[in-house]
């Protein structure tokens, strides 16, 4: 099972991640660029996802709306810069209940043999922007874990 | 947990060698003359770093005789963790959902593209855990 790598350093305002995908790269280019998809896996089960518009193209707006169980709805928008391909989705990114606050995002799709290795880079305009951002924007229950203590460790030590 | 004590976390373990320090206090306490052995720093740099994990409340120190001990204080640090870990979960369970996504339309089951997207995202309440 392929994992989730996510990298926020101290005191930089960026957040890069790294996923493989056991597909081809088209493939899940589509699943991230196609509404109809996205409204399949964008976010945990228990938020809906719906999306006002998705206009996949150099300019195009996006905005799509979460739910949750309480009815509490979140809504997030922003623009594609240069045409969307394989090669790199360029967008804004801003929470609603922040305004102003935005952020830009790039995800390249590279191929590995039939998979595919996404890479999304995330800079926010500043370090108080991103920590606030990953604090309260996908905010959900959150376990406490004592290994996840030695994990950030780890994590930290090889940065 | 407020954004500026976030930051001054940040902040300390910006640093290798106070990282290197809170991973050798995670396996117990000790002076600084020990902390600084493995190091190429003098004691005095070493205590610049232990004022500044103290200050960010990641380390408690105390006086014993004459030595003085540094102890880690876990909870700044679970604090952090609990932070990136809402975003690694919010994440790792889309991009699993992704990948039950891909498998089916590799299989040739992909699904109707007219379906009321709402209606996709809430049906799978059920599932949640």
């Amino acid at each position: 099972m392929s994992k989730t790598e996510i990298t926020a350093e101290p005191g930089i305002p960026m957040i890069v991640m790294t996923r493989e995908f056991d597909a081809p790269r088209e493939l899940v280019f589509r699943a991230h660029t196609d509404p109809d998809l996205l409204v399949q896996w964008l976010g945990p089960r228990d938020l809906a996802l719906t999306i006002d518009r998705y206009e996949v193209r150099n300019g195009g707006a996006w905005r799509y709306v979460n739910t949750d169980a309480e009815g509490n709805t979140y809504g997030f928008r922003g623009v594609f810069h240069g045409d969307p391909s394989p090669d790199a989705i360029v967008q804004t990114f801003e929470f609603e209940g922040a305004p102003g606050h935005v952020c830009l995002q790039s995800a390249t799709f590279d191929k590995r043999g039939g998979k595919t290795l996404m890479r999304t880079v995330s800079a926010f305009q500043s370090v108080e922007d991103r920590d606030a951002m990953v604090a309260s924007g996908m905010e959900r229950g959150v376990h406490h874990s004592g290994e996840r203590l030695a994990e950030l460790l780890t994590r930290l030590q090889a940065s | 947990m407020a954004t500026d004590r976030l930051s001054l976390v940040f902040g300390a373990l910006a640093d290798p060698i106070r990282r290197a320090i809170l991973t050798r206090l995670a396996e117990g306490e000790a002076t600084v003359a020990e902390l600084a052995a493995p190091f190429a720093v003098s004691q005095p740099a070493i205590s610049k770093h232990l004022k500044v994990l103290a200050q960010a409340g990641l380390i408690s120190r105390n006086r014993r005789a004459t030595a003085r001990i540094s102890r880690l204080e876990a909870e700044p640090l679970r604090e952090v963790t609990a932070w990136l870990a809402r975003y690694q979960r919010f994440w790792d369970e889309s991009h699993e959902r992704l990948d039950d996504l891909l498998a089916a339309m590799q299989a040739g089951e992909e699904q109707d593209p007219c379906r009321d997207p709402a209606a996709t995202a809430k049906g799978s309440d059920d599932e949640q855990d």
